[in-house]
């Protein structure tokens, strides 16, 4: 891309269509702060237990109820996202599989491991309820 | 460098390549170090989810009461905070070009992230050690 002054220009957000690697890229800070926000429920779980059965037990019926299990079925596909994602970032950072066709199966294999897994896991979870 | 007479760095600020904010490649570094850490912690952290859904008080005090499973709890809440602050300091910094909005957002999200971090630690400590 150019603008005329031979310097390059970043991509238009509006009227550029991004490539499954942007998107996916995006993805990951998006995943990221919702897995943020999900710590709040994690402090909530660990301190009620830590306050005693009554506490404990209304966050268990709230983590059971079906608000509960959609929060933690969207965090737990977050989880599996940012953390396969992840990974995948660490080879970046080890400056491997820059090439587009490197890239292009990387994406698959993020967005597979991660759905893969997050099925297995539910299945897994309802079976030991 | 030493061809390039244009530089305004001196030669030691470019020895000791810390850049203008004079952490260097800290807080990059730092972040990979939790992401590294978390993989496994993940993995852990998942399961034992997993076992105590649906679990009443008595199953999950058994579970932090054993050291390795306190250990480990205790560990992904600190890696996990430390790395959910460092990367939402990121998205702040790109996002956020109001300064004073900026600085409060950052200040807020740090020290909400050492809050709730020394909240869970706690919470484990005090069902480890039964009081």
């Amino acid at each position: 891309m150019a603008n005329g002054s031979g310097r390059p220009l970043s991509p238009h957000l509006q009227v550029y269509k991004l490539p499954l690697t942007a998107l996916m890229s995006i993805a990951h800070r998006i995943t990221g702060v919702g897995l943020g926000v999900g710590t709040l429920l994690l402090t909530w779980w660990l301190v009620a237990a830590a306050a005693g059965p009554e506490a404990f037990a209304r966050a268990q019926g709230f983590i059971g109820s079906f608000f509960g299990l959609l929060l933690l079925f969207g965090w737990s596909a977050a989880l599996y996202y940012h953390l396969c994602n992840g990974v995948r970032h660490l080879v970046w950072d080890a400056g491997k599989s820059f090439e587009l066709t490197d890239t292009a199966r990387a994406n698959q294999i993020v967005l597979g491991a991660a759905a893969v897994l997050t099925v297995l896991t539910w299945i897994v979870g309802l079976a030991a309820w | 460098m030493a061809s390039n007479t244009k530089t305004l760095r001196s030669p030691l600020a470019h020895v000791r390549g810390l850049g203008s904010a004079k952490h260097g490649t800290e807080h990059w570094w730092g972040q990979r170090l939790t992401a590294i850490a978390l993989v496994p912690l993940t993995v852990w952290f998942v399961f034992g989810v997993i076992r105590h859904l649906g679990a009443d008080h008595a199953a999950f005090l058994a579970w932090m009461k054993s050291p390795f499973s306190a250990l480990m709890m205790i560990l992904t809440a600190a890696v996990t905070f430390h790395h959910a602050q460092s990367g939402l300091q990121v998205v702040i910094e790109d996002y956020i070009h109001v300064e004073w909005q900026k600085l409060a957002l950052l200040i807020a999200v740090k020290f909400l992230s050492f809050a709730l971090a020394a909240a869970c630690v706690l919470a484990v400590v005090k069902i480890f050690i039964g009081a």
